[in-house]
């Protein structure tokens, strides 16, 4: 005897977090069931495989209805179709949007298209996440992208009122489009990736600033997920740190005193302080250039960490050569640019 | 022109895209009242219009008011071809018309398309002036109040109930007609979904109209239902039960609330004063009715026929005054002959019913029905109600000739249904014949009653809230003097004292003394359609209990297949009698509550599906065991195999006593008789084969008086049963069920509730099925069901389902549909544990608190008086059960004159087929359900009740907050009080596809459709200013398929009651005013005075 028709409606929609978590990992009914059998359920609840077979379909059911609503997660707040208590909501929206780790890394800086997608079952091989849940994540960050594109305003703040806090780090990158995945940039991971992203978009955003946005400046028009071009444009002059001798001098001596004695690797600072500063200046003024700009987690570590590395710098080295070598001079902009710069360096100085 | 019907179109969102181009929709409203239509401005280019709409006016007179829906289109504007719809809503303005309900209709409603489901949602206000001059020629009824509830509705009192209204107006089924050739489906859908609307409203009204002319205001467990006729036609009908009601004052519902339904049933009549009327006729009642003597030589046999069961009936009707020297004295017969005039003045003294104010209910006989198999395509005037008013009559008038019969007046817990398969219908009616006081039947009452009360108050008022039940018993020295002893038993076991004579008995029963008062005799077994008394001592929890049949027919046409049907239905009827009565024995139970036994009707077969809660009533006597008796006792090995069937059923009723914790006090067997069988004197009960009419009178088991149900395995079939009757697998642990509203020896249920429906469809797909393969699919499925429940809600353990109610279609050949709904409340499990340790230290086994302790004081003082006085025992005692059927209803009945069953076949236009009786009775006390508040409970569901779905995390959304609305078909919200009645919900959609698999397959589409449902009634609720429905019911599920063609269609019609509640929590925090206890003895005693 088959059931053809079997279906159970709760006036409160009933959320198994078990079988929303097989769901969202993309696997099939059966799948599920298998998994929840060797969870044991059917030992705990007395049960039959015939009733987790259709409690099974019931949920599957249910969250295929919800994804349309999950797909613009203000909606599933205002609609009227499942009643699901506020907890509940937060919960399928956070989950629903969550994402691995390893596949966010994969996929960071690289554009959201077609092309992508159908690379996913490699990415799939690669990170042994679920095609189908990779596909699911990718259709998240594009969507995320796609919302947030045209918006004006905070990234961060528009994200997090549309869907969750995570995804500008994604976004700032798709944006951006940042060198991630060539070979010497493997050993940095999502985290350190989205820290960065956090830093940057902190410092240097237009929204960082912490006072309203000058309707009247060029800037306010930007989608917030660009860096605000004036501030580009400016640290073209920090150029000048770097070209002019003098000041390069002066620089360095002011560095090289401060940190005398303080400092284990002082010898080779003394030795690279040109190279350093000239990489840490010129990877700012490259920005303008979005051809460069792909460069700049390559510059960075291509300049700056593979040298500081192979003196065996520790990172508290670099924090006390990075504080000086900022403090030394005093000027808004460098401030600004050396904040975000700092906190990337020291975020990524690791094996 | 009395009434203004003003409606404003606000906004709308979520919108589909309707033109693919632009990804965006040009919508505008169309607004149709009657034959008038309003139509806002084209808001361009958006999903998210903002109409902001005049307000539309119109000018109609009330009786339109009652009968239209207010229809709204949303389309979108097309330049050049014609508009799109996107979708409708209709609202039902009833619950504006009158003052107490809804004064505004405004909200969110989701826009439904009948193909599409819902497409975004509309926010409309709706508001009616209603001019006052409304009273010259009343054609409307505005202003009756509509309770689907089936009892008196929580901030009302019953001032009189009335008794029964039935109306029933057909039409001619859209989608028969010819247009419906050549319209689109849509189309089609929405002119029966208008139809149905507008026939609703018709109903509605004239049903009011009824009420008025029996001066009610109300009508309460209004039932309407619509039946699919096809060629022949659409048929809406309903009944209910006329009342007047008054609202009570609002200090009433500040009292300190408290959490258990029972009392807050006791509280309202607590709070309730004696109604001026009720007293201002005093005395002469009792005198003046005297003089509509009941004459016994008066024939109460249906004009419409069916001789046998006459003839079984006759004798019984005259047991009114004919055996009123027997009883105890003359009271007996007064109060009767009272009542039963103030009855018989109404053609069909039925009630729908199921709880009572206390003291309603004097005795229960039995469950009565009666069945009529009929063919539509025989109605002389199909468009025209009188053919089907006639059967209704029909089958009434049986009823009521049963209730007679059991020495019963009236009817509760009555109601009807029918089953249609092509041009068969199967006409049901079911209720509970009982004796009921007259008190609110009628205007007078007794003094009596006036002055027991008066000197009861101080008592009751120190206690708390109790006092209804006692108060409309003529307890009191005074009135048990006046009015004879034999109504003096104590309240909680009055009810299951017979009604009929004990030497008349309408069919042979086992008496026994009843086992609470001793002093009058209860049967063994008692039946009944109604919800358990809150009076009612019980022992132990209960369980539901299910019988469940299937019997193949051939396939015929017309009259043929109508005799056959009507040849099957006596044995359906007993088997499924015979089941229930052996399941209730295997738990140890000895009662049955909210019996409905659904009689289903397919091309190639016959389905029974009973449901009812069994409960352990103190009462009655314990049940004897289920012995096995085998047939050929001479061969050892099969005398091996029975003895171990014997034991294993003796293990699942030890078993069983101990889950539902039924421990009844040891009485010394002497003063009762012995309640434990001897096993060479217990009566047989006989299973009957439905093929074999010799064998029926073969066991005639009505001689003995044991209480051993002995089954007898004389075949395989019957050893087929007896392993069914083991396979009903006890609900896992945690889990307790029952179909009736609460559930007993469990009173502490915290607010967390889930109402759900399930639907399954299945396939009965077995090569040459045969009537055992068949029962055990049935079984299967009704089993795989239940069990999948318990694993859904395993998370609301420990909790109980209650008010399950399943219903059963057999869509095509082989297909079996069974929907279910049903809430489960989780209760407090600490608390529980400790209210049930009450009882079973007392010997009274009473699930007691401290209250309950109390208010047995003035339960003892009234009735020692009585006992001093002289009383007779020796009044008759009968004890009833059916006969004219041939059904046992006890256990040990079965009559050779159950041939008058096939009588039938004969003119299948008025199928006369069964009929049965069911009766017994118990007695008991007060059970009184603890108030222990349950606050921790209450935190954990709050943030569903009133939360604002905002969350943290996803902060922004801020425009709308869905509020929550909570449905249950129970009448109450536990750890709640409602506080308003906002009108009826009585809502009808089609819903339709022509890409099945698209839409998931037939799952899919119907879990949507189910959830729309939900969503549509949430939305209607929440617009009249409610938080929940109660009493709700799915009426029907019509579900049809076709595979081939990619399509599905399906009609769900459901109703309710939109309410208004409070958390308990949250009145305990308003200040208490100290007025609130206080008051109450001076304020009722003021309204005697008025």
């Amino acid at each position: 005897m088959s059931s053809d028709l079997d279906v159970f409606v709760g006036n409160t929609t009933l959320i198994d977090e078990e079988v929303y978590r097989l769901w969202l990992d993309g696997h099939s009914v059966a799948e599920a069931v298998a998994r929840r059998l060797r969870g044991g359920v059917l030992e705990r609840e007395g049960t039959s495989v015939a009733v987790l077979q259709s409690d099974t379909r019931d949920h599957y059911r249910t969250f295929q209805m919800l994804e349309r609503l999950l797909h613009a997660p203000p909606r599933l707040l205002q609609q009227l179709l499942f009643q699901i208590p506020p907890e509940r909501q937060a919960l399928l929206v956070q989950r629903y949007y969550a994402f691995d780790e390893a596949l966010a890394r994969e996929l960071l800086g690289k554009k959201l298209s077609k092309g992508t997608k159908k690379e996913l079952d490699e990415v799939s091989a690669r990170t042994g996440v679920g095609i189908r849940s990779c596909r699911r994540q990718f259709d998240n960050f594009k969507r995320v992208f796609k919302a947030v594109e045209e918006l004006r305003g905070p990234l961060a703040e528009n994200i997090q009122q549309l869907f969750l806090l995570d995804y500008a780090a994604i976004v700032f990158f798709a944006n951006s489009r940042f060198e991630t995945g060539k070979r010497r940039l493997q050993f940095l991971s999502f985290a350190d990736f989205a820290a960065c992203a956090q830093s940057m978009m902190g410092h240097w955003s237009q929204g960082a600033l912490g006072e309203p946005p000058d309707p009247r400046a060029p800037e306010a028009a930007e989608p917030d997920g660009d860096l605000p071009k004036s501030f580009l444009q400016d640290l073209k002059e920090l150029k000048v740190l770097v070209a002019d001798k003098d000041l390069l001098d002066q620089h360095k001596s002011l560095v090289c005193s401060a940190l005398r004695g303080k400092i284990s690797v002082y010898n080779e600072l003394e030795a690279n302080f040109k190279a350093l500063s000239r990489a840490l200046v010129n990877v700012g003024g490259k920005l303008t250039h979005a051809r460069d700009v792909r460069d700049f987690f390559v510059d960075l570590v291509e300049k700056v960490i593979e040298p500081c590395r192979s003196d065996k710098w520790s990172p508290g080295d670099l924090r006390l050569f990075l504080t000086h070598y900022t403090a030394a001079r005093h000027q808004a902009l460098w401030e600004r640019y050396m904040a975000a710069i700092t906190a990337c360096l020291l975020r990524m100085y690791h094996d | 022109m009395p009434g203004k019907l003003k409606v404003k179109i606000v906004a709308g969102r979520h919108l589909p895209v309707m033109d693919r181009a632009s990804d965006l929709t040009d919508a505008f409203v169309e607004v149709k009242f009657g034959n008038t239509t309003f139509k806002t401005d084209v808001y361009p280019k958006s999903l998210n219009p903002q109409w902001n709409s005049e307000w539309f006016k119109f000018e109609v007179d009330d009786e339109e008011l009652q009968d239209e829906p207010l229809q709204i289109t949303v389309l979108d504007h097309d330049t050049y071809s014609a508009n799109d719809a996107i979708g409708k809503v209709y609202i039902d303005i009833d619950p504006l018309l009158y003052s107490e309900a809804a004064t505004v209709i405004s909200g969110w409603f989701p826009i439904y398309d009948t193909i599409h489901g819902i497409r975004g949602e509309i926010n409309v206000v709706v508001k009616v002036d209603l001019f006052n001059d409304l009273n010259r020629f009343r054609q409307s009824s505005c202003g009756v109040k509509f309770f689907c509830t089936t009892s008196i509705p929580k901030c009302y009192r019953a001032v009189i109930i009335h008794g029964f209204v039935e109306e029933l107006v057909v039409n001619e089924d859209p989608e028969y007609q010819w247009i419906d050739r050549i319209r689109t489906p849509r189309a089609s859908n929405e002119a029966r979904q208008r139809l149905i609307s507008l026939m609703s409203g018709e109903l509605q009204r004239k049903i009011g109209l009824k009420v008025l002319e029996m001066r009610g205001n109300a009508v309460v467990g209004y039932l309407q239902c619509f039946d699919l006729e096809g060629e022949s036609g659409l048929v809406v009908r309903a009944i209910g039960t006329a009342c007047t009601l008054d609202k009570l004052s609002n200090t009433s519902a500040f009292l300190p609330a408290c959490n258990s339904p029972s009392k807050e049933m006791k509280e309202i009549p607590f709070n309730e004063d004696p109604n001026p009327n009720t007293y201002s006729s005093g005395p002469s009642t009792p005198l003046k009715n005297q003089t509509y003597s009941f004459s016994p030589s008066k024939s109460y046999s249906r004009q419409s026929s069916s001789s046998d069961t006459d003839l079984s009936l006759t004798p019984k009707t005259g047991m009114g005054s004919g055996s009123a020297g027997k009883e105890g004295g003359p009271f007996k017969t007064l109060l009767r002959q009272q009542t039963q005039s103030a009855l018989e003045q109404r053609e069909f003294p039925f009630f729908t019913l199921t709880t009572f104010p206390p003291g309603f209910l004097v005795h229960v006989g039995g469950v009565v029905s009666a069945r009529s198999v009929k063919l539509l395509d025989r109605i002389h005037n199909p468009d025209e109600p009188e053919t089907r008013d006639a059967w209704w009559a029909e089958i009434r008038q049986e009823i009521k000739s049963h209730a007679k019969a059991l020495g019963c007046h009236a009817v509760v817990g009555y109601s009807e249904s029918t089953s249609i398969c092509e041009e068969v219908c199967i006409l049901s009616a079911s209720g509970t014949a009982a004796v009921l006081n007259p008190r609110f039947l009628q205007d007078g009452t007794m003094e009596g009653c006036l002055e027991q009360r008066l000197s009861w108050q101080p008592g009751f008022f120190s206690i708390g809230s109790e006092k209804g039940e006692v108060d409309f018993f003529p307890q009191s020295q005074d009135s048990s003097s006046l009015l004879g002893i034999e109504e003096a038993s104590p309240p909680g076991c009055g009810f299951c004292h017979i009604p009929y004579d004990e030497l008349n008995m309408p069919f042979p029963a086992h008496l026994t003394y009843c086992y609470n008062c001793r002093k009058q005799k209860v049967p063994d077994v008692l039946f009944t359609t109604i919800d358990l008394p809150v009076e009612a001592i019980v022992i132990g929890k209960g369980c539901l209990i299910q019988a469940r049949l299937c019997r193949l027919k051939k396939k015929a046409q017309a009259e043929a297949n109508a005799t056959s049907i009507s040849n099957l239905l006596p044995f359906m009827e007993y088997e499924v009698h015979t089941q229930l009565m052996n399941k209730l024995k295997l738990r140890g139970m000895n009662a049955l509550f909210g019996l409905r036994i659904q009689i289903t009707v397919g091309e190639n077969m016959l389905m029974g599906l009973a449901s009812a809660t069994g409960v352990y009533l103190a009462a009655l006597p314990t049940p004897g065991g289920i012995q096995i008796a085998g047939k050929t006792p001479n061969d050892a090995t099969y005398d091996q195999h029975i003895s171990h069937m014997q034991k294993k059923i003796n293990d699942t009723i030890a078993k069983n006593k101990e889950l539902y914790e039924i421990n009844p006090p040891e009485l010394p067997e002497e003063i009762i008789g012995s309640p434990i069988p001897e096993p060479r004197q217990r009566s047989r009960l006989l299973r009957s084969q439905s093929e074999s009419s010799d064998e029926v009178t073969e066991l005639d088991l009505s001689h003995g008086k044991k209480d051993a149900f002995v089954l007898e395995i004389d075949d395989t079939d019957a050893m087929e049963d007896v392993h069914s009757l083991l396979t009903d697998v006890p609900p896992p642990s945690g889990f307790y069920s029952c179909n009736t509203e609460i559930m007993p020896g469990i009173n502490n249920w915290t607010p967390e509730i889930q109402m759900f429906t399930a639907v399954r469809v299945s396939r009965l797909s077995t090569i040459n099925p045969t009537n055992q393969t068949l029962n055990k699919n049935f079984n299967d499925l009704c089993e795989n069901l239940l069990k999948s429940l318990y694993f859904k809600l395993r998370s609301m353990v420990p909790c109980c389902l209650c008010h399950v109610n399943f219903t059963v279609a057999l869509p095509e050949d082989e297909l079996v549909q069974i929907a279910v709904t049903a809430v489960a409340i989780t209760y407090d499990k600490n608390q529980a544990l400790q209210a049930n340790k009450a009882p079973t230290e007392k010997s009274q086994q009473r699930a007691s608190t401290d209250n309950e302790e109390q208010l047995q004081f003035p339960l003892e003082l009234c009735s020692d008086p009585l006992s001093s006085q002289p009383f007779s025992p020796a009044k008759e005692v009968l004890e009833g059960a059916s006969s004219h059927t041939g059904i046992p209803a006890a256990q040990r009945v079965l009559k050779s004159h159950s041939g008058s069953w096939f009588r039938a076949g004969t003119s299948p236009e008025i199928d006369r087929c069964n009929s049965w009786i069911e009766l017994i009775k118990l007695k008991a006390q007060t059970i009184r359900r603890g108030s222990i508040k349950t606050t921790t409970s209450l935190e954990k569901a709050s943030p569903l009740a009133e939360g604002y779905l905002r969350h943290r995390s996803v902060p922004s959304c801020t425009n709308s907050t869905v509020s929550v609305v909570k449905m249950t078909p129970l009448s109450f919200l536990p750890g709640a009080k409602i506080t308003k009645y906002l009108g009826i919900i009585n809502m009808f959609f089609i819903r339709e596809t022509t890409s099945l698999r698209e839409e998931g397959g037939v799952s899919g589409f119907l879990h949507a459709f189910i959830a729309e449902v939900f969503a549509m009634v949430r939305a209607h609720v929440a617009a009249l200013g409610g938080n929940a429905v109660v009493s709700y019911i799915m009426k029907q599920c019509v579900f049809m398929e076709n595979p081939n063609k990619n399509q599905a269609q399906c009609l769900i019609n459901v109703s309710g009651d939109a309410v208004i509640f409070v958390r308990e929590s949250e009145l305990e925090m308003l200040p208490v005013q100290p007025s609130t206890a206080a008051p109450q003895p001076t304020s009722s005693a003021g309204d005697v005075t008025t």
